[in-house]
């Protein structure tokens, strides 16, 4: 099922998370959780605190929070205007490959990107979605018991100068965003649409929509 | 004794680091609890126990990368 929970805290989404898992664990269903967060930054397993640009002052004047999470890879932001996606979904049912699940979440970017209108791809070595040199969505996933949690984020109307405060996964990279490139502001609930549609088509999942 | 080995992760993966253990030497653990996280570039995966038991002994330091198939913990497997 699909659960939208609109604009949340990250530690509110995150214990949701990890109530999800639970409940797959348990004989519950797969959920495709949806959100956007107020600004915040999460710290990956990989990550170097040195990956931050800014003193913890000027995070704390502009609200931003800092999580260290349970996931893959170095830094990233969350902030109002960027779609986040956190599957909870059996990986046994797909094949037991951790970098195959990866390749299948970046897909869905490359394909809600392409339902823009927008040519995105993957550059070898790296993981995420990028228009040429910038990057749009990056990816970072838990695994628990072949339950997968954490997930994908991509730039819809975030804020891209928020990310100055960082160097996003480690990376001396420009992020971009749908509306960067399309040049107006995008529509949120029209991207959750064809985000669906895509995790549809690319998990093969009958994705009922939930309350 | 029941050896806890770094488990098939998918294609192409062939290591990664211990993020954190989850148990220590004396710990009675239940199947399926969660044993130890190990950290790929993009992937956290936590190895459940596969059988009930006692942790004997933790084979690896958290930190250390370690490779598939190598003996991460042993395990002293409860009966009943």
């Amino acid at each position: 099922m699909v659960k939208d929970l609109g604009l949340i805290r990250y530690a509110q989404a995150y214990e949701f998370q990890k109530k999800c898992v639970q409940d797959l664990l348990q004989g519950g269903p797969q959920v495709l959780i949806l959100c956007e967060h107020p600004p915040v930054l999460t710290l990956g397993r990989m990550a170097k605190r040195s990956n931050i640009l800014v003193s913890h002052e000027e995070l704390a004047k502009y609200s931003v929070g800092i999580h260290a999470i349970d996931r893959g890879g170095d830094i990233t932001l969350h902030a109002p205007g960027q779609a986040v996606m956190y599957p909870i979904f059996n990986l046994s049912h797909m094949g037991k490959d951790l970098r195959r699940y990866l390749r299948h979440l970046e897909q869905v970017a490359i394909d809600l990107l392409k339902g823009f209108g927008i040519v995105a791809n993957r550059i070898p070595g790296y993981t995420g979605v990028w228009i040429e040199k910038k990057k749009i969505a990056s990816v970072g996933i838990g695994v628990r018991r072949w339950v997968s949690f954490h997930g994908l984020s991509i730039n819809v109307n975030t804020d891209l100068e928020l990310f100055s405060m960082i160097r996003p996964c480690g990376l001396n990279v420009q992020m971009t965003s749908i509306q960067e490139i399309k040049g107006r502001r995008i529509d949120m609930a029209e991207v959750k649409q064809k985000i669906i549609r895509c995790f549809k088509e690319n998990f093969l999942l009958d994705l009922l929509s939930g309350e | 004794m029941h050896k806890v080995i770094f488990p098939e992760l998918g294609e192409g993966i062939e290591k990664a680091k211990i993020a954190c253990w989850h148990i220590a030497v004396g710990d009675r653990v239940a199947k399926d609890d969660d044993l130890v996280e190990l950290v790929t570039d993009k992937a956290t995966f936590n190895v459940p126990a596969e059988v009930p038991g006692i942790v004997q002994e933790i084979c690896a330091h958290e930190g250390q990368e370690v490779g598939l198939g190598q003996v991460l913990a042993v395990l002293k497997p409860s009966i009943g």
